[in-house]
């Protein structure tokens, strides 16, 4: 806890955005470690992965493009310290009369609570209880949180493209001087010459990608999930971009691929929900997709976790890939 | 088994959400748009055809993923959101038929895929708030129509840059209501054990008075304040209203803070109770005297603006305040008029944007400076505007004049001076839009157009979507059956169900 406030103090104090982009990696990996302590290891998971890990990436991404010294604020604003005083101290009221830490008859512990812990086992055959809840019973608000991160990158899609194809398009000839005065590869991303990263790179992203599928699939009986899956994919892939150069990442899979990615993932899932609806059910029934209820469950969230890891995965590298195509059009300016 | 018509409440979520991503892969010039609108109109039957089957049978439940609440997701579709359903998707529809013109004419051909697609997604956004009976969902889906709400309006930087910047103050101030929201559903979660809105209300009478609750309630209601633009928590909304295309602004304008009050309103009647917002938290003494200067200083505002856009948005604001001060009255008449304006509002203000909307397509700019003899130059189009500038104002056979003729019945029942002082704000505020539209009536048609200006109407399929508006506005003036029949069965519902 100490630590977390350390960080965050030093997050608004520090001048230099990348020594605040590193700290707040930091207070990621605290507020995961809070989460563990509180036993919502899902949480922590995903907050490991999310906050730590690729947002951090996206970060060092903008940096790159703005440079990292904040310039020096001389105002001082009253009002906007006044509002988070007003705010901490309503929450900081609202801590007395709290239910305390860990009791067992806390209204949330005895409400809706206990069926999940007792019975989603059977209901879903799932073991993991986390999984059963986001997937099933509240799997329509999953969908819901799938379609925000569709928009997200459909969002960076739109928006960091607009400026992108008025520029005539640079004949080829400017390019080669570019790729060579930038050690072969445009934006400055990856290098021939390091050696040591690349062989790192190459012995550790298989691991990567398929730890990323481990934790796809087997969030059904511990930690993890098609969003943990799908960012550490995603980071996977972007090492790759970092590593060698954005050129030969979009071989493998160029914008077009992705943007089809994204809204795939988002139809399997609906596709399932809608499956369920043309089998005579409620929309995202699981029960009817398989002639055993419980047989059913587990398919439908196998196939809507798959949906949200594509999604998540397309939608990080989409963001990425625009970051970076930004800092193509900057480097191509300065010439 | 479920019917088709059993089907109806999600697949009006569903519909417009599935497209989305089949939208994104669409080009072309026409089919995006083609998708979207066809996706919406059927939308829009589907609300129809709710409305017409809750205010028979009474509140439809539809069970997400066949789980029973409160450990599943409800939809549930009462006589409340059933009306806003209809409206959301209806102003959508006008919109979308508009919108092929005009939006190829301000954004790049091969991002119009895209573009739609951000469209369905807003359009599912404000749907899904106000279908659901789960306070959880309603964030989720809060905040499907916030991100996608910023990047259509940051897609006005094609004409005006200053659109980006307006849409990173939208996402900021946005992203502290929404998550204020969150806040406050958190802290009732911990409270009640439940995220479903009828369960957390069955709840609340025995928790009300515990600080947690107290918070909670303070949090979402600023949260919601916030969001739906209420004096002082506003300066996203000129801005974003201004530089944002022109449909997505007419869009904007009918529904999405519409879709807040929608929640305020939600959240005062349904969950937390009359007698509780009013009775124990007072919500009257804070709602009220922020509506009321709201309204007043907005209107004030308004009339010293120079961009036509700018200036209906401020309008725009100072309506939101009438709203809010209907809402403030707790009473069934207050919410009588709240809900007529609501929808009265939305169409006229729909109407003006299209029309602005149209002025921009042909003389490319809404500077009041530069549209000297408008009225001559596009007639029918600057007609259509100040029909629904009359509307704003409250003229009689306007719907204007129906809004303020409830809200103002509505204050007088409350027999004391203050309700006296209140029609009289009222009354000056509306004197105040009588000066801002007339100063768009003077240069329009007493002045004379410069000379070599372009003349000219718009493509017939831009005139006449905005002139349904302003028909359609001008149906609800003279023939109330509609609007004030079902605002009355919806405050009747709310004021009798708490």
């Amino acid at each position: 806890m100490l630590l977390l406030i350390a960080g965050t103090i030093t997050v608004l104090v520090v001048r230099n955005l990348f020594v605040a982009t590193m700290m707040l990696g930091i207070v990621s990996f605290t507020m995961a470690l809070i989460f563990v302590s509180l036993d919502a290891v899902d949480v922590a998971f995903t907050e490991a992965a999310v906050g730590a890990g690729i947002s951090t990436v996206l970060y060092i991404g903008t940096l790159a493009m703005v440079g990292a010294q904040e310039k020096i604020r001389v105002k001082f604003a009253a009002l906007p310290l006044i509002i988070c005083l007003a705010v901490g101290g309503a929450l900081f009221y609202a801590t007395y009369q709290m239910p305390g830490y860990a009791e067992a008859d806390n209204p949330v512990h005895k409400h809706v609570a206990p069926r999940y812990i007792n019975d989603s086992g059977k209901e879903t055959g799932v073991p993991n209880i986390v999984t059963s809840v986001l997937a099933s019973y509240r799997g329509y608000d999953t969908f819901g949180e799938t379609t925000v991160i569709f928009t997200a990158g459909i969002g960076v899609m739109l928006i960091l493209r607009q400026r992108r194809l008025k520029r005539p398009p640079p004949d080829g000839e400017e390019e080669e001087d570019l790729k060579t005065s930038l050690n072969g590869s445009i934006s400055g991303l990856g290098s021939d010459h390091d050696l040591v990263p690349h062989l790192v790179s190459k012995l550790l992203i298989p691991f990567i990608l398929m730890f990323a599928l481990y934790v796809q699939f087997h969030g059904d009986f511990g930690p993890g999930g098609g969003f943990q899956a799908g960012v550490i994919f995603a980071a996977g892939f972007i090492l790759y971009a970092l590593i060698f150069s954005l050129e030969e990442a979009r071989v493998i899979l160029n914008e077009k691929v992705i943007l089809c990615l994204i809204a795939l993932g988002v139809l399997i899932y609906g596709g399932v929900g809608v499956v369920s609806m043309l089998l005579g059910g409620h929309f995202l029934d699981y029960n009817l997709l398989s002639h055993d209820p419980v047989h059913g469950q587990h398919l439908g969230i196998l196939l809507v976790e798959i949906g949200v890891g594509i999604t998540v995965t397309a939608a990080m590298l989409a963001i990425f890939y625009a970051f970076v195509g930004r800092a193509e059009i900057e480097i191509e300016q300065l010439d | 088994m479920l019917s088709f018509v059993q089907q109806f409440p999600v697949l009006a979520i569903v519909l417009p959400l599935m497209s989305a991503p089949v939208c994104a892969l669409t080009r072309g010039k026409v089919f995006p748009w083609f998708l979207t609108f066809l996706v919406s109109a059927f939308t829009f039957a589907i609300s129809i055809e709710l409305l017409a089957e809750v205010s028979a049978n009474g509140p439809i439940s539809y069970h997400l993923g066949g789980w029973e609440p409160p450990w599943g997701i409800e939809y549930l579709v009462d006589p409340l959101n059933a009306f806003m359903l209809v409206l959301i998707s209806g102003i959508s529809t006008g919109v979308l038929l508009y919108a092929r013109e005009s939006i190829a004419h301000e954004i790049r051909e091969d991002q119009l895929g895209l573009f739609f697609t951000a469209y369905l997604l807003a359009l599912t956004g404000m749907m899904g708030i106000c279908i659901t009976g789960d306070a959880f969902n309603v964030f989720v889906f809060l905040e499907i129509m916030s991100l996608s709400s910023y990047v259509l309006i940051a897609m006005g930087a094609r004409n005006d840059r200053r659109a980006l910047t307006a849409s990173f103050q939208y996402l900021i101030i946005g992203t502290v209501g929404a998550t204020f929201y969150l806040i406050g559903v958190g802290l009732l979660y911990m409270m009640t054990g439940t995220l479903n809105i009828a369960d957390i209300a069955s709840r609340f009478a025995e928790i009300g008075g515990m600080r947690p609750v107290q918070a909670a309630v303070a949090f979402i209601v600023i949260g919601l304040a916030i969001k739906l633009a209420l004096f002082p928590f506003h300066v996203w909304l000129p801005n974003g209203y201004t530089y944002a295309p022109s449909i997505v602004t007419s869009f904007f304008a009918g529904t999405a803070t519409k879709v807040s009050v929608y929640l305020l309103i939600r959240f005062i009647f349904t969950i937390f109770g009359m007698d509780y917002s009013f009775g124990v938290v007072g919500l009257t003494d804070i709602l009220m005297p922020l509506a009321v200067v709201g309204f007043l200083s907005m209107s004030l505002v308004a009339i010293f603006q120079d961009n036509v856009k700018r200036l209906l948005a401020y309008s725009s604001v100072a309506q939101l305040g009438y709203i809010v001060l209907a809402i403030s009255l707790a009473s069934n008449e207050g919410l009588t008029a709240a809900m007529v304006h609501i929808l009265n509002h939305a169409v006229v203000k729909t109407g003006m944007f299209l029309s602005v909307g149209s002025i921009f397509f042909v003389t490319g700019t809404v500077s009041l400076k530069k549209l000297e003899g408008i009225g001559q130059r596009m007639p029918l189009t600057t007609f259509g505007f100040v029909l629904g500038g009359l509307g704003l104002i409250g003229v009689p056979l306007t719907p204007g004049f129906i809004s303020k003729w409830y809200l103002i019945k509505a204050v007088l029942d409350l027999e004391s001076p203050l309700g006296y002082g209140l029609v009289a704000a009222i009354l000056i505020s509306s004197l105040l839009a009588v000066i801002y539209i007339w100063r768009v009536v003077e240069v329009a048609y007493f002045r004379p157009p410069p000379a070599g200006a372009t003349r000219g109407e718009p493509p017939l399929t831009m005139l006449v979507p905005s002139w349904i508006f302003i028909a359609i506005s001008f149906y609800f003036g003279i023939d109330t059956t509609f609007s004030v029949g079902f605002s009355k069965a919806i405050a009747a519902f709310l004021t009798g169900g708490a």
